[in-house]
């Protein structure tokens, strides 16, 4: 390691880095701006300037921009240099001379990086007095607030939007110092990851539209650790909250998962915590009528209703936590708890789940699927199913271009000078899937066909990996000639990567993409294999079993009590097997936290709370369980509480020989000695008796305002901050001011650090993990001995075969949209499309119809009338109609379907 | 004759002699030998001509061929870049070698080509220079139809394709890989430098950019050898310049001298001394983008390293005359309003600092001029310092700021003290 002289103090540093990066690790203070830790260096700014000196002799130095120096052994460099401090203040004298001052009322201000800066360099006094610039600014869309006039001209936006994003409809414009970044005219950004302008903009330029909705500065948000909800990735996120409601998500560094970026799902999603359909209050129903009660008799009611019942069933749910889906699987016993997902979706989650713990290849994590160098995707439209790992790969495309750098000498971290030398070059990146998808751009070859040829085409991929897998017969010229070149692509490759998932709800595909990395592997290549699962505790619900849901849904079943646990069943099969169901039961109990067609239907509902309203784990896609913290106390919410602690009432009233869970610890040691499966979850997270330095990690910052006048109409003494029971962190600003473990982290913030960018402080050295490892416990290894000899002995699907008058109805994913939870979100919902069948122009022809015309589809026995959008990149012989999508219901897919122009 | 052999073809009535009439005159043959030297021989030719780039930075042209990969594992395309974006106030030397000799800047860059194994050139030619890009134009087709142009040139193994690039303006695409970035179609903000467009140029391929009249000096390098190119200069850095005058003088235009010819010399024998009623008081050598030199520095040789010695630069070796009736506020004013118009808008000390500079002399100028505006001026010349700045286009606006505050400080002053511009 490299010596590194800053004010002559000596340090040993890493050789592949910049001074800047090398300063921040050190956690010295020297401020940037176009610098990002995910974007690299192109010396724009000019703000982390240093002194550098020849060798200890040199007394005179030059000033040198950090960012665009790499460190060598012995460099001497100084921070503290008089004409290095100049010039840094100079530097933001230059950008007061157009910032607006506008800080009181400025959406970023108190988490400004600017401000920050500002502050750091000691700059107060501006000598420019002639008039600033100005601009007209554009509406973005329902995420982003746009204020040119704070601009400084980073040039960090438009490089994380075009560059790292792969976003087109933004850019730079003009020039000087009136350099514009916006799109060419007003208009929604169409880039899955704009939010994210939101933390790389420095300033105020970008900020959270939503939480303009219901604005509160950083330092009066309380913020607790949390883990997206809207998919299966598990990216870490911060919520904030203020007086009972929802404030805004940002990004929680997690060096494994997401890194420094959410996609807008996870960022926009939150309001449905907001909603008006949230479930306020425990009702009652009977007999016609409807009665909102209080928790005790609501509790009272449930515990009668178990008590008398003989045959109660409970069904969970993968958007519930782990406590919540054991506590009810503890109400009703082990064999009366039905997974919560139908039979089909289980079935393809079940075989995800086996193809990973049977091995060889393992699930990368999003932050190793950046360093693979080949990619091939089977069936999965990322950008809708699975978004930032979209983003990740990305990255990945750049991987095998990237390897020329070393002969031209450009460090990795010299972004524009890597672009200029990687070009639009990408390694190879094969893209197999139903319909278009928003990584087309990236990719070598993109085969686009119904499910059960995907699948042929990647076993043929296999067989050419590896000959001793079974040859795929009767494959066409164009798709055998695809899959030699993608054998040879991935087998040549230094690390090959596999991308597939439910996406196509088709086992075939599943299977087929664990053959290619199974032959991968076989041969001596160190694939991954990355699954995108349907929703954020799928493999949770998994590794917690329990009986599949047809067995309840099927009539014979006759069960007398219904326990259903967040879930809207009528998302999960028919509406006449779900009628039926619940029909046959004497009572039926729903906990959820939006009102659902299921809710609508249950004698006792009980208000669940929310991810931002609850404490639990929940194990994503990789197996990764991670914990998620309240950020709103329960008492906000009079009525409202977590599902777990329902349930965990609900078993002490009626278990009476049973020791009552008074906290989370008690169920997720309970889960741990039930489950040892899932007894490393326990670890993901220190328990509630867990203490940094003798006091709890407050939620709230130290700025936090305090006392305000917004309850004096209730009382005018200040209540009491709510204690929590449940976790190692409090409710207030008080507590320790020690950096707390990883899981623990309630926000970033650090002395003359406000802004997001506090997460330097926070990591063992930039962009790495955080101090004492990143977050998260996993929960799947692979188990080489198995070699995946199951996988690979995947049978050949028949050749898809086009049907007269008849099309393969296959699902189509939308960001916004498919997810439940995100939908109740206006902004997002604004951004979903209404419900639709797809067909390409040429089939749309055939079938005489244009876009926009009526369509009447028949699905599960249901005719169904949805408007024709036509989609060019469906194959002939098949359709796509949306999943997930407010008023669609459940549909059995893919399925054959008749397709008429509706009279 | 021989003493200019950078103008010795240009005719009377300005026009370009075609192919005919160039190879009459000796053209051509000069490509013909380069091409059957060894690249490197020819890039060792240069090196001992001490040829330096007459873009206005000097570099040593052969040294600058030698980074460039070479050999049969060399990255291809590799490209030949001819910087013909002549947007320096104050210069129009190239503009005369484009129009007036075209031939000879493509023979010199068939040269310069098969030094670097380049494949394909391009001659990114200023959007104004609409006669010039038409004369290049016609003599490209002319090359190409005698097959000095395309596959196999003269029957040799050398290829070359030689494109034409009207620039869609800024004087940023001057810059050498500002100029790279707007022929990729991107906007043409400056590179960080390493890597070197040696190394990772045009499309992240190998490539050298050169200006107009470096690439015209080498037929007459490879004509008559390295010693006689040395020698056509007074100093050490060889060859002859085209130089040129203007402001309030009697001649004001562009002459091809020996290098190091004094200024006194240009001002004084070629462009007939001042004119009436006005006296010389300073001058940009080079440029814009150079140093004042003042009455006490005439006698300078005008070349790389002598005009260094005494606070400016060579440049473009096109002198701007500031005479006594000339407000230097208002000239710099001038001057700094257009460099602060054609910042790219990337790095802040260029955007912000020359903004900041230009609005100070425009308020100067007008009579609003205010206690401390002078140390606000040189804070930001001090601030656009070479080094502070991502490229040269900042560090060279601030140059004849920079001068003009310390040889004309009274005047400035004055402008504050007085309300008012004393020359209105």
């Amino acid at each position: 390691m490299p010596t590194l002289v800053v004010d002559n103090h000596p340090f040993q540093v890493r050789a592949d880095q910049n001074a800047l990066e090398a300063c921040l690790s050190l956690k010295f203070d020297l401020p940037y701006f176009c610098w990002h830790p995910a974007l690299g260096s192109v010396g724009a700014c000019r703000q982390c300037a240093v002194k550098q000196f020849k060798d200890e002799k040199d007394t005179k130095g030059k000033l040198v921009m950090a960012c665009m120096t790499a460190v060598s052994d012995g460099m001497r460099i100084s921070i503290a240099d008089a004409d290095a401090r100049r010039f840094r203040a100079s530097v933001i004298e230059g950008l007061m001379e157009n910032h607006p001052h506008d800080c009181p009322v400025c959406d970023e201000g108190g988490e400004c990086h600017l401000q920050d800066m500002t502050v750091m360099t000691g700059h107060d006094y501006r000598r420019y007095r002639f008039p600033k610039r100005t601009f007209r600014n554009q509406d973005l869309g329902p995420f982003l607030n746009h204020e040119m006039n704070r601009c400084i001209q980073c040039y960090r936006c438009v490089r994380f939007y075009r560059e790292y994003a792969g976003g087109t409809d933004f850019n730079v414009f003009k020039l000087r110092d009136i350099t514009y970044f916006g799109r060419q005219q007003d208009g929604v950004l169409e880039n899955e990851f704009a939010g994210n302008l939101v933390e790389v903009c420095p300033t105020g330029v970008f900020t959270d539209k939503t939480l303009k909705r219901h604005y509160t500065r950083k330092w009066d948000l309380t913020m607790a650790p949390s883990v997206c909800v809207h998919c299966s990735l598990g990216c870490n996120t911060t919520p904030g909250a203020r007086y009972g409601k929802l404030r805004r998500i940002v990004n929680r560094y997690n060096g494994a998962v997401n890194g420094y970026f959410l996609c807008d799902r996870g960022r926009y999603g939150y309001e449905f915590v907001n909603s008006a359909r949230r479930i306020a209050r425990p009702l009652l129903r009977g007999d016609g009528s409807e009665r909102a009660v209080s928790r005790d008799e609501a509790l009272e009611r449930a515990s009668h209703l178990l008590a008398e019942s003989r045959n109660a069933i409970g069904i969970g749910s993968p958007r519930a936590s782990l406590e919540a889906n054991f506590a009810l699987r503890a109400v009703v016993g082990a064999d009366h708890f039905h997974m919560g997902m139908n039979d089909a979706d289980a079935a393809l989650a079940g075989l995800m789940l086996d193809v990973l713990r049977a091995g060889p290849a393992s699930s990368p994590s999003l932050r190793e699927v950046e360093q693979f160098d080949a990619v091939f995707i089977v069936g999965e439209d990322v950008l809708n199913t699975a978004p930032r790992l979209g983003l990740s790969l990305r990255q990945s495309s750049r991987r095998q271009p990237m390897q020329r750098l070393k002969a031209l000498k450009i460090p990795l971290w010299q972004d524009h000078a890597v672009r200029e030398a990687v070009q639009a070059d990408h390694g190879p990146f094969f893209i197999a899937a139903t319909n278009a998808t928003g990584l087309d751009d990236l990719a070598t070859s993109v085969y686009r066909a119904a499910p059960a040829d995907i699948a042929r085409l990647a076993l043929a991929v296999a067989h050419h990996v590896d000959a001793s897998a079974a040859a795929v017969d009767g494959l066409s010229g164009d798709a055998d000639t695809l899959a030699r070149s993608c054998a040879t692509a991935l087998a040549t490759a230094e690390r090959p990567l596999i991308v597939s998932g439910a996406g196509c709800r088709d086992a075939g595909v599943i299977r087929a993409a664990a053959a290619v990395a199974g032959a991968l592997c076989a041969t001596g290549r160190p694939a991954g294999l990355f699954f995108a699962l349907p929703e954020c505790n799928t493999v949770g619900t998994l590794l917690l079993g329990g009986r599949p849901l047809g067995e309840a849904l099927d009539a014979t079943a006759r069960p007398d009590l219904v326990i259903v646990l967040e879930n809207d069943l009528y998302r999960r099969a028919s509406a006449a097997n779900v009628d039926a169901l619940l029909a046959s039961a004497a009572h039926v109990i729903v906990l959820d936290s939006l009102e659902t067609a299921t809710s609508a239907r249950a004698h006792v509902v009980l208000p669940a709370g929310t991810f931002a309203e609850s404490d639990g784990t929940m194990v994503n896609n990789e197996g990764r369980a991670q914990r998620f913290f309240q950020v709103l106390p329960p008492q906000t919410r009079s009525e409202i509480q977590e599902s777990w602690r329902w349930l965990a009432l609900l078993r002490a009233a009626t278990h009476r020989n049973g020791d009552a869970w008074e906290s989370l610890d008690d169920v997720l040691l309970a889960m741990g000695r039930a489950i040892p499966a899932l007894a490393p979850a326990v670890q993901a997270a220190p328990l509630s008796t867990y203490r940094l330095e003798g006091a709890r990690v407050p939620r709230e910052p130290q700025r936090y305002s305090g006392r305000t006048s917004m309850l004096a109409n209730i009382d005018v003494s200040e209540p009491r901050p709510p204690e929590d029971v449940d976790a190692p962190l409090s409710f207030t600003m008080e507590g320790a001011t020690r950096q707390p473990p990883s899981a623990l982290i309630p926000f970033f913030w650090s002395p003359g650090w406000n802004s997001i960018q506090a997460v330097n402080q926070y990591q063992t050295e930039i962009a790495a993990a955080l101090e004492g490892g990143d977050p998260g416990v996993t929960l799947i290894h692979a188990n080489g001995s198995a070699a995946g000899e199951g996988p690979r002995r995947a049978e050949i699907p028949a050749a898809f075969a086009v049907r007269p008058g008849e099309w393969l109805v296959v699902p189509l994913h939308h960001v916004f949209g498919s997810d439940e939870l995100s939908h109740a979100a206006p902004a997002v919902a604004e951004l979903a499309p209404a419900p639709y069948v797809a067909l390409n122009a040429q089939e749309a022809n055939s079938l005489g119809v244009r876009d926009g015309d009526a369509i009447d589809v028949t699905l599960d026995g249901t005719v169904r009338q949805l408007p024709l959008r036509i989609a060019p990149g469906l194959p002939a012989g098949v359709a796509g109609v949306p999943v997930g999508l407010a008023g669609m219901p459940a549909m059995t897919l893919p399925a054959w379907s008749r397709l008429v122009k509706h009279a | 004759m021989v003493e200019t052999p950078l103008t010795r073809n240009m005719r009377a009535d300005g026009e370009a002699p075609d192919l005919k009439a160039y190879e009459k005159a000796g053209g051509y043959q000069s490509m013909r030998r380069a091409l059957g030297m060894a690249p490197a021989d020819i890039t060792n030719l240069v090196k001992q001509s001490n040829l330096r780039g007459r873009g206005g930075a000097g570099f040593p042209t052969g040294q600058k061929w030698s980074f460039v990969p070479m050999g049969s594992d060399a990255p291809h395309p590799k490209y030949l870049v001819c910087n013909a974006d002549e947007m320096e106030p104050g210069t129009f030397k190239d503009r005369l070698l484009l129009e007036g000799d075209p031939h000879q800047l493509i023979e010199g860059m068939i040269i310069a080509a098969h030094a670097i194994q380049a494949d394909v050139a391009y001659i990114f030619v200023r959007g104004e220079y609409v006669l010039a890009a038409a004369r290049l134009r016609a003599a490209i087709h002319e090359a190409y139809d005698a097959h000095y142009l395309g596959k196999r040139i003269a029957g040799t193994d050398q290829t070359l394709d030689l494109h034409v690039h009207v620039s869609a303006g800024r004087y940023m695409c001057g810059e050498e890989t500002g100029l790279l970035n707007a022929l990729e179609g991107k906007r043409a903000n400056p590179r960080a430098k390493p890597p070197y467009p040696q190394v990772s140029g045009l499309w992240g391929k190998p490539t050298i950019v050169q200006n107009v009249e470096t690439l015209c000096n080498l037929p007459c390098i490879v004509e008559r050898g390295a010693d006689w190119f040395k020698g056509l200069s007074r100093t050490k850095n060889g060859g002859t310049k085209l130089y040129g005058a203007s402001g309030k003088v009697r001649r004001p235009g562009l002459w091809e001298l020996p290098m190091g010819a004094t200024m006194r010399e240009i001002l004084e024998e070629h462009a007939g001394g001042m004119q009436d009623g006005v006296t010389f008081r300073g001058a940009l050598p080079g440029g814009a983008s150079t140093d004042f030199v003042t009455a006490d520095h005439l006698d300078v040789p005008m070349d790389f390293d002598e005009l260094e010695k005494v606070g400016s630069r060579l440049g473009t070796g096109t002198m701007i005359i500031m005479d006594d009736r000339t407000c230097p506020v208002g000239m710099c004013w001038n001057l700094e309003h257009f460099f602060a118009q054609e910042s790219c808008g990337w790095c802040t000390p260029c955007w912000s600092g020359l903004r900041f500079a230009a609005r100070t002399l425009r308020a100067m100028e007008e009579g609003h001029g205010a206690p401390g505006d002078l140390e606000a001026l040189e804070h930001q010349a001090w601030f656009c310092a070479p080094g502070n700045t991502f490229c040269a286009l900042a560090p060279g606006a601030v140059e004849p700021l920079q001068s003009a505050l310390k040889y004309f400080r009274t005047d400035f002053e004055r402008h504050i003290t007085e309300h008012r511009c004393p020359w209105t």
